[in-house]
């Protein structure tokens, strides 16, 4: 992979200082060599394994149970269905109900009576050994009445089909945001009304498909009852939300749970979640007062663990005749699957305030139906509604890049906000703290060397070459950083969005820094012993950072939403800042100095105008020692902090993508990817990359390759690696990736979120890109992810239904000579393949 | 995921083998390199009570040099017949599907034979095995019999190997100097093909003056794409000619729908994958 330094916007790191090096991250080593505990590697005495007898129906009555079979199989301790346990298992909490009348059916871990999407768990299998447990779940003999399924999104938000009988609708909430009604902005009914009489409309329905997370670790859990205190394991993204959630069902004392999420091989939101699974664990673990262990098979991963996405999108964009925005209006259906889970039903709202994106759009609706379906259910997955967001804004931009015959790029830079109206406040009522558009379109541009390019797909065009070339443009921006607890609590969301952390001097002048972010994968603890390395002035390999153990950072949320530094390393930074204020004193002390004489740089302590000092490591061990310190000092230097950031961070940045299109086959292929994003000060460029690269694929994959499949039955066909297609790196290219830097003023690092970045981004790039390669044909959409076999459609079916032999040569859609002046015509609807 | 349980034989010869398959019958499945049946026992698709493994009889081993054809060993690991010389010399179509097959993991694990045998119609080695006209010997309780390509493919996961017989090897005669191309169409690099298409082409002076073309995923077993090869012989080797004789590629075919692709499709794709890899083949 390629990444180059853009001298002009980036200054060369201070090789005295540990923010900026590209560290290595210190513990691959123990995750690449194995050489660690999962949760699946833990063994306890005497403990017990589960196995879930999982519905095979998307939709029936359970008429009869009969474990007798199992219960008569080798060690086999116990046999439990939902009926047995209906009184004490409790039901999974939705801690985001968008409305204050949601429509929320209940949730039981394991179903009693009816279930509600192929994969629920029917009855729980207790063995001594994995295999024995799975054995006798194959013995319980379930009778089922088969029940009409709501599946189709669309046809579900028509309630024909129920798919909760008893709740008599599918809708369970409808939220709404209007700049009219908000005040931050216009009416969008009249400007699109207008737009109608002199003006353009863009009228388009985008499909964002169902996805699975797909991380690297199936889940897992242990849970030993055998203490004062019962430890869960578990491979979570949030230990901490997790103990408060369990404490809240169960009734068991907050005090008496302990949950370590040790390391976690990844998550992107699907593991932002609690779980039938944990809850069952825990149960059945204080039943029979023994350890307890579940890990989940892949394929109950693809099929239970929660799905992402998988939202019909409305949309409506009124412009003048140049191309200037009026007005955007957003309807979105979004499809919950069968129950609104842990933050289910916000992950739309998420999005609700990113569609205006980057522009200054006068007025703004959007607006959201959540629906029941008889699928596993949906929630956060990387991005968490503002993928959805960016993906429409910037698709149909394109479309009216189109429309009005400019380049892309030349519409949005019509549109933007420019870097001199920052802060700036946007029609969804946020306020943009920091950005330049304008520089990270130029920067991209030169990477990707756009107007080469755009000359080649021109020649390509006009000789009517079988493999068309296509240009993606995507200029997105966020909000991450989750999240301001205010803010949050306007949302109706259960809690808030600060984070914690401690910092710890030990004796040895070595560090320990406990953080309440839950590492799965994102490198903290060599990102945060940078940032500790520096403010403390100690060696980065000095730090040690602890997480995912409530009873050792006892205080947290987690990690998802790109938050974990832009709010969890502030937190840090805050408590190193502590750690100095209390050996100012102790150091005074010693050097026989006033306080106000003491300074503190590069780790040392010194008295001003002498070269009188002492070290960090002595002033802790000095402190530790204890003997000789003021009067009313305590011995300790430790400290905490907590810090709930003011407002949400706003990383952008323009992607450009180029694909080519096999006009014969439909056969897309990358041919460049460069971008420039702004993401703030960078701690780690080396880890930011990574990010970035995985956040890359992880979009493209939306676009090309991804799409959780279920039959008219409601049973998912992509239910292994074989027809759910996650891409390799066979699969793709290098990518050309700078940065400019714009810091953000929401914490004092100046850092913005990136763990999103590049997923958001990505997916419209490489979809404008397809369309645009044959944008000529006649195509105007082609739905995601783009088959080859879509893709030949999209073009069949554009031509009429002709399978013509070759590509007719052809004009480009807009010449630099037609300006935006070209001629306008009213369009409505899309080629939908 | 966890199999359910089945006993474990492991023989060290043919013999032995057979004799254990004849003790156990129905109840036994033969495990060659793994990459397909370990997934279906770990999935519980299938659940033998015996598990027969071949791994250990060295004699299903390696390639060599039998006059005009060369012998590939039932148990030689996709990842030997991948880079063998033997086979790069005189069935160089063998080489070029086997190059694009799965991952470099799977290539070090699978084999030639179980691959075969196993007669997945996506599977990347019939198509190629048939159009160079292979024929494989089969091992059985009352001794070795050989069987035609043409008579080998039955069905959907169903060969010509009987329930107490055993493949040993395949013997693919020498097409030394012939022109090879495999035409894989994928979404992602690691997938079975979407359709795929083996050509091999004899070129003089510009001539086609022999193909043979064996078609991946067109129906319930690898196909002959016959038509095409009796157009194409004496045409010259340029993109117009083989495109009309390509036009027949789909005759006869009966593809699967599925969600890479309906029937419809894959014969559209047929028909450009056949002329893409003739011309490819004739080194046009």
């Amino acid at each position: 992979m390629t990444l180059t330094e853009d001298e002009m916007t980036q200054a060369a790191p201070d090789a005295t200082k540990e923010i900026g090096k590209d560290r290595r991250r210190k513990e691959d080593q123990r995750l690449i060599t194995g050489r660690t505990r999962w949760t699946d590697n833990i063994t306890l005495p005497g403990m017990l394994h589960l196995a879930m007898v999982r519905s095979p129906f998307a939709h029936a009555t359970i008429t009869n149970i009969d474990k007798s079979a199992a219960e008569a199989s080798p060690n086999v301790v116990r046999v439990i269905t939902g009926a047995d346990v209906a009184e004490e298992q409790g039901g999974l909490p939705n801690a985001w109900p968008i409305t204050p009348d949601q429509v929320t059916p209940n949730h039981p871990p394991i179903a009693v009576d009816r279930v509600v999407f192929a994969g629920e768990i029917v009855a729980v299998i207790v063995a001594r050994t994995p295999a024995e447990a799975r054995d006798a779940a194959e013995l319980v003999d379930i009778d089922y009445d088969e029940l009409p399924a709501a599946l189709d999104l669309k046809e579900a938000a028509e309630d024909k089909v129920l798919a909760h009988p008893d709740l008599g609708t599918n809708k369970s909430a409808f939220w709404k945001f209007d700049s009219a009604e908000a005040g931050t902005g216009g009416n969008v009914d009249e400007a699109i009304a207008k737009a109608r009489g002199d003006g353009i409309v863009i009228e388009r329905e985008y499909r964002q498909q169902r996805l699975i997370p797909a991380f690297m670790e199936p889940r897992s859990t242990v849970v030993d009852p055998t203490g004062e205190q019962i430890t869960m394991w578990s491979a979570t993204q949030i230990p901490h939300i997790l103990k408060f959630l369990l404490a809240a069902v169960t009734g068991v004392s907050e005090s008496k749970i302990r949950v370590i999420a040790p390391d976690v091989g990844g998550g992107f939101g699907g593991k932002l979640q609690t779980t039938p699974e944990e809850f069952i664990t825990f149960l059945v673990a204080r039943k029979l007062g023994k350890p307890v262990k579940y890990t989940e098979t892949r394929s109950e991963s693809l099929m239970a663990a929660h799905h992402g996405r998988d939202q019909w999108q409305k949309l409506t964009l009124a412009a003048e005749k140049d191309g200037t925005v009026t007005g955007f209006k957003v309807e979105l259906l979004a499809d919950l699957g069968s129950h609104v889970s842990l933050v289910g039903g916000g992950v739309p709202v998420l999005g609700a305030f990113m569609f205006n994106s980057i522009y200054k759009f006068p007025a703004y609706q959007f607006s959201v139906q959540t629906v029941l379906t008889n699928k596993t259910w949906t929630d956060a997955y990387r991005g968490a509604g503002r993928p959805e967001a960016t993906y429409a804004i910037e698709r149909i931009m394109d479309e009216l890049a189109a429309e009005v015959g400019v380049d892309p790029l030349v519409i949005r830079e019509q549109n933007w906000i420019t870097h001199e109206e920052f802060p700036f406040t946007s029609v969804a009522g946020l306020e943009y703290d920091s950005g330049n558009y304008e520089a990270a379109t130029a920067r991209a541009k030169e990477l990707f060397g756009y107007d080469e390019l755009r000359a080649e797909q021109k020649r390509r065009r006009e000789s009517g070459d079988q493999v068309q070339l296509g240009i993606g443009v995507s200029t997105f921006t966020e909000m991450c950083g989750l999240a301001p607890s205010r803010v949050l609590g306007s949302l109706d969301y259960g809690a808030g969005g600060w984070e914690h952390a401690s910092v710890r001097m030990l004796p040895t002048g070595k560090v320990e820094v406990l953080t309440g972010t839950s590492a799965h994968g994102q490198g903290h603890e060599t990102a945060f012993s940078q940032i500790v390395a520096d403010r403390l002035g100690v060696a980065f390999e000095d730090v040690e950072v602890l997480h995912g153990d409530t009873m050792v950072s006892h205080k947290g949320l987690d990690t998802y939403g790109s938050r974990s530094l832009v709010v969890g390393g502030e937190a840090i930074v805050k408590a190193a800042d502590k750690v100095i204020e209390k050996a100012k004193p102790i150091a005074a002390h010693l050097l026989e100095a006033s306080v106000d004489d003491i300074e503190f740089e590069a780790g040392r302590f010194s008295v001003k105008g002498t070269d009188q000092g002492l070290a960090m490591a002595e002033i802790a061990l000095a402190t530790f020692a204890a003997h000789n310190l003021p009067d009313g000092v305590e011995p300790s230097l430790d400290s905490d902090a907590t810090f709930d950031p003011v407002n949400f961070n706003y990383p952008h940045g323009t992607h450009l993508c180029a694909m080519e299109v096999d006009t014969e086959t439909g056969q897309v292929k990358m041919r460049k990817y460069a971008a420039c994003d702004d993401i703030g000060n960078i701690i780690n460029p080396l880890i930011v990359s990574g990010q970035v690269h995985g956040g890359l694929v992880q979009g493209i994959a939306q676009a090309l390759w991804e799409e959780a499949v279920h039959d008219d039955a409601g049973t998912l066909v992509t239910g292994s690696f074989v027809d759910y297609l996650l891409p390799t790196s066979a699969d793709t290219i290098s990518f050309d990736l700078d940065h400019t830097t714009s810091p953000s003023t929401t914490n004092t690092l100046g850092t913005k979120g990136v763990g999103e970045a590049g997923t958001i981004a990505s997916t419209p790039a490489v979809v404008n890109a397809v369309v645009d390669a044959v944008r000529h044909l006649g195509v105007n959409d082609v739905r995601m992810p783009c088959t080859p076999e879509r893709v030949w459609k999209a073009i069949n079916d554009a031509r009429g239904g002709a399978q013509a032999e070759t590509v007719g040569a052809a004009a480009p859609h807009f010449d630099e000579s037609t300006g935006m002046d070209g001629t306008v015509d009213r369009t409505t609807g899309g080629t939908d393949s | 995921m966890i199999p359910a349980q089945f006993d474990y034989l492991a023989p060290t010869t043919v013999e032995e083998a057979l004799a254990a398959l004849g003790q156990h019958g129905d109840d036994a499945k033969i495990l060659a390199g793994g990459q397909s049946l370990l997934p279906v026992l770990r999935m519980r698709l299938n659940a033998p009570e015996v598990v027969i493994d071949l791994g250990r009889i060295e004699s299903l081993r390696g390639i060599r040099d039998d006059g005009d054809a060369i012998v590939i060993g039932a148990m030689t690991q996709h990842s030997v017949v991948e880079h063998d010389p033997l086979v790069a010399e005189h069935a160089a179509l063998i080489s070029k599907a086997v190059e694009h097959l799965a991952d470099h993991q799977i290539r070090h694990r699978g084999t030639f034979g179980g691959a075969l045998a196993h007669a997945d119609p996506a599977g990347d080695l019939g198509a190629p095995a048939l159009a160079l006209g292979a024929q494989f010997v089969i091992q059985g309780p009352g001794g070795s019999r050989t069987v035609a390509a043409d008579d080998f493919f039955v069905d959907l996961f169903e060969t010509a190997i009987g329930e107490d017989e055993i493949l040993t090897e395949v013997r693919v005669p020498k097409h030394t100097g012939w022109g090879a191309c495999y035409e894989k169409f994928v979404r992602v690099a690691h997938q079975w093909p979407i359709v795929a298409v083996a050509a091999t082409v004899r070129v003089e002076g510009g001539t086609i003056a022999e193909a043979k073309i064996g078609l991946t995923n067109m129906g319930s077993t690898p196909l002959r794409a016959r038509a095409v090869e009796s157009a194409l012989v004496g045409q010259p080797a340029t993109e117009d000619a083989v495109r009309a004789a390509a036009a027949q590629a789909a005759d006869g075919t009966n593809p699967p729908s599925d969600l890479n692709g309906e029937a419809a499709y894959r014969k559209h794709l047929a028909t450009v994958l056949v002329r893409r890899a003739v011309l490819n083949a004739s080194g046009a």
